[in-house]
């Protein structure tokens, strides 16, 4: 039925592609975990660092955001792997060398990082101040505080933004593909129409594999939303 | 919460395994197909001349070789950067280059040749490509000379990442001529898209832009290694390992290579 | 870190530049074009064509823009180079330069960003100021063209600003259909110089400003809007 290039095993290009996309979603949830915790410490620097703090991390928010992607990802990627390189020749690692995976996460991840400290700036500037000073008032540690008062209260309001976040870092992923070194989705789709050269029926598909994760992941970020705003008023 | 823990923990260990753990020697090339010499196949392994000459090589060597892809603009900033252990993707030995890489001895030569439309003149001087389009991939040699010889011409250059989009290009009436590797235009000419073209000769020869042949892309520092494919080479041509993969690949007096003698 | 590639490449900079500017201009304008009615069919009706806009937008946002450009140069492109006919064609000195096919994925690509944006811009113009005009006897297009979408555009100018930095920002993409945009020049110069760094710190630098510029623009026009706080 289907024609041969799209069959499974040796002479298709089906589990390519399907390789490439498990790669992709791999590096998608392994970049927008990494940039989770950047934007943390990057809110927190911005919201309660000193001036060196809050300095560095406007800097980084600026500059990531202002500058294209494509950019950002040839500078990190070559910078990046010198710079991994280098510091494991100082430890007298001898020189370290990423592989292609490793280093589209370590790239995406530092330029979600900047987006994330963003969102997540603003959804804990969104948290009323009256349930931060009644947590202190109570006693609680700043930790304790955070953990138990800022990041529930935080969630629902970055989802949206952080949604957002997501869908951007899947199709991110795509770009790493200008370093040729790592394999994932648009690579292996590249591959396939180049080998076979039938361009728009591996483009088409593989945009229909794309449009599938970005479908699949609004259904589930809608019921984690709803399921994170119960309890709170619904919006008039 | 702890599930995300664990996955990261997993995630984070797999990558640093694999980072750590390498193969003994590994060489970079092309990551766009570049027939006959590398191309990767629908099962993701690759085949090709080249790629098989570099087996055979390090067999000689007695090490284990892997070959990885890297976009070919990018190709020299990696090996300098230490991703690979050198380069082996039908690299010219031109004097820009070397002032950046060593290479090791020649391991084939072909003529860089220019391509364009069936059924038209096959003459050409650089006066030809006034106001016309030529292809090439960047980053390479013929871009190089393209760009030295008929560019000041009048002619408009266009640059893609691989030399299989060119092609694709040149097939779709987007590019009038291409200027590339005689061999490689020899395959895509047996491709269907090629029915649109033909080669109409080699360009004058320029020894500085074009290069003598090619050779395996190295370090400055990296001398040891150098020597030690020199004698691979020279011990896999004594054997008439270029003959058997020149005759496999129907490659037999098309190109230079390595004497047996 | 080595700079003497410089003077040498300088005029090739400002030309990429311009052509910065020009794909973000285009597709900024035609992919508006695009977004005003695909948001507007969303809050208006009729059902079915407010589906194809929802749709629309669902494809343009869910999928990468790099593939909806692969798609039209690559795939679309090489289809329409098999016909004789559109290669004899008055078109063709333009349907075989990448350049069209930038702005056109560009366009598309805003079109379906920009029509959430429009949409959401719609519903936010009071009800009451519609109600008005109608009252006042204005046709349903006069209510558009002097109420509804200059107020939209207004609520929305934010958002605009946003998107066109977030265009800009695409705008390398082009580079790899061989357009020689800003970030071209930089390719350019980094295959024939094999010199890395420079070249695109330079175009980062470059592109800062520009994101600056864009910004200052849009925060002028939104200062100019008279908003009751």
């Amino acid at each position: 039925m289907f024609p041969e290039i799209l069959e499974f095993g040796r002479k298709g290009f089906a589990d390519e592609l399907l390789r490439g996309a498990a790669i992709t979603l791999l590096i998608a949830v392994s970049s927008f975990i990494i940039g989770l915790v950047l934007g943390h410490i990057g809110a927190i620097a911005k919201l309660y660092g000193g001036p060196v703090s809050r300095g560095i991390a406007a800097i980084y928010t600026t500059v990531i955001r202002a500058v294209p992607e494509l950019v950002l990802i040839l500078l990190l990627f070559f910078a990046g792997t010198r710079g991994i390189s280098a510091l494991g020749e100082a430890v007298g690692y001898g020189p370290i060398d990423i592989n292609g995976v490793l280093a589209a996460i370590l790239v995406l991840a530092f330029v979600q990082g900047a987006y994330s400290t963003e969102v997540i700036r603003g959804a804990i500037q969104a948290i009323p101040v009256g349930q931060l000073e009644a947590a202190r008032a109570f006693g609680m540690s700043p930790l304790q505080v955070f953990r138990r008062i800022v990041l529930p209260a935080m969630l629902p309001n970055a989802i949206p933004g952080l949604a957002n976040l997501w869908m951007v870092v899947i199709k991110d992923t795509a770009l790493v593909s200008v370093t040729g070194a790592t394999f994932e989705l648009f690579t292996a789709t590249k591959i396939a129409a180049g080998f076979t050269k039938r361009y728009f029926l591996f483009y088409f598909i593989s945009a229909c594999i794309y449009l599938a994760m970005t479908l699949v992941s609004n259904f589930f970020i809608q019921k984690l939303e709803r399921r994170l705003r119960r309890g709170q008023q619904e919006l008039g | 919460m702890k599930k995300f823990r664990s996955l990261l923990l997993a995630a984070a260990t797999l990558a640093a395994v694999n980072t750590i753990a390498k193969a003994d020697l590994v060489f970079g090339t092309d990551a766009a197909p570049y027939p006959p010499f590398t191309t990767q196949n629908a099962a993701g392994e690759w085949e090709g001349w080249e790629y098989e000459l570099m087996v055979a090589i390090c067999a000689e060597m007695n090490e284990k070789c892997t070959m990885v892809p890297i976009a070919w603009d990018g190709i020299i900033p990696a090996l300098l950067e230490k991703k690979f252990d050198g380069i082996f993707g039908s690299m010219a030995m031109n004097d820009e280059r070397k002032k950046q890489i060593m290479f090791s001895d020649m391991y084939y030569d072909s003529m860089t040749v220019m391509m364009g439309p069936k059924g038209a003149d096959k003459n050409f001087t650089p006066e030809t490509f006034k106001g016309k389009t030529i292809g090439v991939q960047a980053s390479t040699s013929n871009a190089n000379y393209a760009e030295k010889y008929y560019v000041p011409a009048g002619a408009a250059l266009k640059a893609y990442k691989g030399q299989d989009e060119a092609n694709a290009d040149m097939a779709a009436g987007r590019v009038d001529y291409l200027v590339a590797d005689g061999i490689s235009q020899m395959s895509f000419l047996a491709t269907a898209d090629g029915g649109c073209c033909e080669i109409y000769g080699p360009v004058p020869h320029d020894a500085a832009v074009l290069g003598n042949g090619v050779g395996v892309g190295l370090r400055m520092e990296d001398t040891a290694l150098r020597d030690k494919l020199n004698a691979a080479f020279k011990s896999f041509a004594a054997k008439g390992g270029f003959e058997t993969l020149n005759a496999k690949y129907k490659l037999e007096g098309l190109m230079a290579v390595p004497p047996k003698g | 870190m080595d700079w003497s590639w410089f003077p040498k490449y300088f005029p090739l900079f400002v030309d990429g530049l311009f052509i910065t500017i020009q794909l973000l201009v285009l597709a900024m304008f035609f992919g508006m074009l695009l977004a005003v009615p695909i948001g507007l069919v969303q809050v208006t009706g009729p059902r079915w064509l407010a589906t194809f806009a929802r749709g629309y937008c669902t494809v343009m946002r869910g999928t990468p823009l790099l593939i909806q450009l692969y798609l039209l140069y690559y795939g679309v492109g090489t289809i329409l180079a098999t016909y004789p006919e559109v290669r004899q064609s008055f078109f063709w000195p333009i349907l075989r330069e990448g350049y069209f096919y930038a702005i056109l994925a560009f366009a598309l690509n805003e079109g379906g960003y920009g029509g959430e944006i429009m949409r959401g811009a719609f519903l936010s113009v009071p009800k009451g100021e519609l109600e008005a005009a109608r009252a006042f006897g204005m046709s349903p297009m006069k209510v558009l063209t002097r109420i509804w979408l200059p107020r939209a555009l207004r609520n929305a100018l934010p958002a605009l600003g946003g998107e066109t930095v977030l265009m800009l920002k695409a705008t390398p993409l082009a580079a790899l259909v061989t357009v020689v945009d800003l970030f071209g020049v930089a390719d350019r110069v980094r295959q024939e110089t094999y010199i890395i760094y420079p070249p695109l710190l330079t175009v980062l630098v470059v592109y800062l400003v520009l994101t600056f510029i864009i910004v200052r623009v849009f925060g002028h026009f939104e200062r100019q809007i008279p908003s009751r706080r």
